[in-house]
């Protein structure tokens, strides 16, 4: 199969630069996701990668080979788009093998791994339906066939489930990421959508405003943020951040008598990142708070949730920050109740509003 | 504000029936969520509330007086849409204003500007009063939008699908913004929506809709953890609930197709097959667990991780706290919360206790 490697490749449309120099290397097998908002240049990542955009500055290779000016027809890569991009008026069955025909290969062969891929994807019964006939799902599954049937070095996708309905979009994503655990070819995935990032990738790429914000496995971007971009984009809702006063070791919510201990570990890099300074932002995930009516901190409720299995208190803590905190789900609390909660000091961030970068704990704590 | 009643409403169109007998009633102050898929019926309903569509059948009423007979300006109701209808080249301010300077209410200037400041507080946007809609944002507009149908204090306030051309972050910022607007306006509310979790977390009530007919009227709660058919069983809840067909010998329940089978809660009247579900957090993997099966898959997704898992042919989704350690290929064993379990006929509909 195939490594795919990025050397400081950027992207400018005229007065728009739309990827700065980025470097990245996806190993052989990996399974990477491109994440970010509209955009951030997650899209033409790929599609440099693809060839169908040229780069204006850097190198790709495949396989230690550089392709940066090769056409995309001679990099060995097989494109899934959003749409699913089928001839209409042909079967799903020469929609699936025509990569192959192009190709001339045997139709002994062509037969052979047209059924094998249409196993894998549980799609045998559909073969003779055109692709009218199909739902979005099926269709998807189609496209997805007439890109493994080539057999490529490694699958692009750009946003593959991003048509599809909520209840589609959730089977697929498992099926997609069964398919690459079976498969193990190298595969970068773009999408805008978190969850589907978290789900599929082995690493993650969170890109904003053309710069790659961090790297990381799904505990990594979720855990550890980079930044507070990374902070907030990850999560459902996002990390909590809480614009805090610092001094000798205790953060306050300004306008509460809420009081927060730095933790083990945090009083020597917070000193030295904030020097004269004394904002400091508190990032927290919702299930790191936990209600406790001896909690050291509070606020008021602004309202309540209920998420299925479990619910999420909203809290003013103070005129201008809300905080989620995902509690048991048979908790319902009136707007306006006071409630106290403490948080889980392993699960407690730090960043620096200046620059926006999360501060790093000592190593060991 | 008001309450509404629908009384067997049957709107039919050229071929189609999209409301066949529909009957629910919004309380004074509540916020009342119409749940189904496309094609359900529930913009039709809005529709035959505001007066817009003629019902064949039926009855609507504001508070216990019948309105059939009234043309939409005469309802009072106020409509927020999923497209903002903002007139571009106004500022925020005089959106927000026009409904109060139309001829028919003529409200007095001081007054327009004491109410605007009033919404835009509520609604935090007093910073953008003078700005054109056109330089607003999505979420910025969605709140004007709002705030157009606030200003004038209408009997009932109608929304189609508000939040649904928002991005995820803002629609889950402003879910929860609407939610306590509602409750600290006590505004009669009836919203539409296709997404399960908008009804889930901001509904006093829901009523579910499909194919024109209400199959369950409930709370949140009721909803989810009562379904009335495998239908709404399905459309709440993500990861999806797991059905599986099952049967039922003595006292025993057998998955079939898989090695699970389990004592059958006896107050269940069930007999022979029938389908059962299992909510994916009700299915927990444990070191000493009764039940034993290999990982699929696991899709960590931060706060939670759904993780598959295989046994016999069957495939089970199960929704564990954090990010999970299990690996693929791993031997698992797992509980299942027996009073959790649903019980459906192979039609679709619930065995009540």
């Amino acid at each position: 199969m195939a490594t795919i490697e990025l050397q400081k490749v950027e992207k400018k449309f005229a007065e728009l630069h739309a990827v700065k120099p980025m470097d990245l290397t996806i190993q052989d097998g990996e399974f990477v996701v491109l994440l970010g908002p509209s955009g951030c240049g997650k899209t033409t990542t790929l599609r440099m990668i693809s060839g169908l955009e040229t780069v204006t500055g850097g190198k790709i290779l495949l396989n230690q080979r550089d392709v940066t000016w090769l056409h995309p027809s001679q990099r060995d890569i097989a494109f899934v788009f959003q749409f699913y991009a089928l001839y209409p008026h042909i079967s799903a069955r020469d929609n699936i093998s025509f990569p192959l025909r192009a190709q001339g290969e045997s139709k002994e062969e062509i037969e052979k791994q047209v059924k094998e891929v249409s196993a894998l994807l549980r799609i045998e019964h559909l073969l003779n339906q055109r692709p009218g006939n199909l739902s979005g799902g099926d269709q998807q599954r189609v496209a997805l066939a007439r890109a493994l049937v080539r057999r490529p070095a490694a699958f692009l996708m750009d946003e593959p489930l991003g048509a599809l309905d909520a209840e589609f979009r959730e089977s697929m994503r498992a099926e997609i990421k069964r398919l690459h655990i079976d498969q193990h070819a190298t595969t970068v995935y773009v999408t805008h959508d978190q969850i589907e990032a978290m789900a599929l990738g082995d690493r993650i790429v969170v890109m904003s405003e053309a710069v790659v914000q961090q790297i990381g496995t799904a505990a990594e971007v979720y855990y550890n943020p980079a930044n507070l971009f990374v902070a907030r984009f990850i999560g459902s809702p996002g990390m909590n951040l809480v614009t805090g006063h610092y001094v000798d070791g205790v953060v306050t919510i300004p306008g509460t008598q809420n009081r927060f201990s730095l933790p083990v570990g945090w009083r020597k890099p917070v000193d030295e990142t904030l020097k004269e300074s004394k904002e400091i932002i508190l990032g927290f995930r919702p299930e790191a708070a936990q209600l406790n009516n001896a909690g050291k901190l509070s606020g008021e409720v602004y309202a309540s949730e209920l998420q299925g299995a479990f619910a999420v208190l909203h809290v003013n803590v103070n005129s201008d920050d809300i905080v989620h905190i995902r509690t048991d789900r048979v908790i319902n609390y009136p707007i306006d109740t006071v409630v106290h909660f403490d948080l889980n000091p392993e699960m407690v961030r730090f960043f620096d509003p200046q620059s926006e970068a999360a501060i790093q704990p000592e190593v060991g704590a | 504000m008001s309450n509404l009643e629908l009384k067997q409403i049957t709107k039919r169109f050229p071929g189609v029936t999209a409301l066949n007998d529909v009957s629910f009633d919004v309380q004074d102050s509540e916020f009342f969520i119409l749940l189904g898929p496309t094609g359900a019926g529930k913009t039709t309903t809005l529709r035959v509330i505001a007066g817009l569509e003629r019902q064949e059948e039926g009855t609507v009423l504001f508070d216990g007086e019948p309105v059939d007979n009234l043309a939409p300006a005469g309802r009072d109701v106020a409509f927020v849409f999923q497209q903002y209808s903002l007139y571009p080249t106004m500022s925020v301010y005089d959106n927000l204003a026009f409904p109060l300077r139309s001829p028919l209410r003529r409200t007095p200037e001081g007054e327009i500007r004491k109410r605007i400041q009033e919404i835009a507080e509520v609604l935090r946007i007093p910073h953008l009063l003078e700005r054109k809609t056109a330089h607003l944002s999505g979420g910025e507009m969605q709140r004007v939008s709002i705030g157009r149908a606030i200003v004038r204090e209408p009997r009932i306030f109608l929304m189609d699908e508000p939040l649904s051309n928002l991005d995820a972050k803002l629609r889950e910022s402003l879910r929860v913004e609407l939610q306590h607007l509602q409750k600290t306006q006590g505004s009669t509310t009836l919203f539409v929506t296709h997404d399960q979790i908008e009804a889930l977390t901001m509904a006093d009530r829901i009523a579910v809709l499909n194919l024109g007919r209400i199959i369950q009227i409930g709370t949140p709660e009721d909803i989810y953890d009562r379904p009335v058919t495998t239908f709404v069983a399905q459309l709440v809840g993500t990861p999806r609930i797991n059905l599986l067909k099952s049967n039922r010998e003595d006292s025993t329940l057998y998955i079939m197709n898989s090695d699970l089978h389990l004592p059958s809660p006896h107050e269940y009247t069930v007999l022979g097959e029938f389908l059962l579900g299992i909510r994916p957090e009700d299915i927990l993997p444990h070191p000493e667990g009764k039940f034993a099966g290999q990982i699929l898959l696991t899709e960590p997704l931060g706060v939670q991780t759904v993780v598959h898992i295989r046994s016999g042919e069957q495939t089970l989704s199960s929704l564990i706290p954090g990010m999970s350690t299990l690996k693929i290929g791993d031997n698992v064993r797992f509980n299942i919360l027996a009073e959790r379990l649903h019980c459906f006929t192979l039609d679709g509909k619930r065995v009540q206790r």
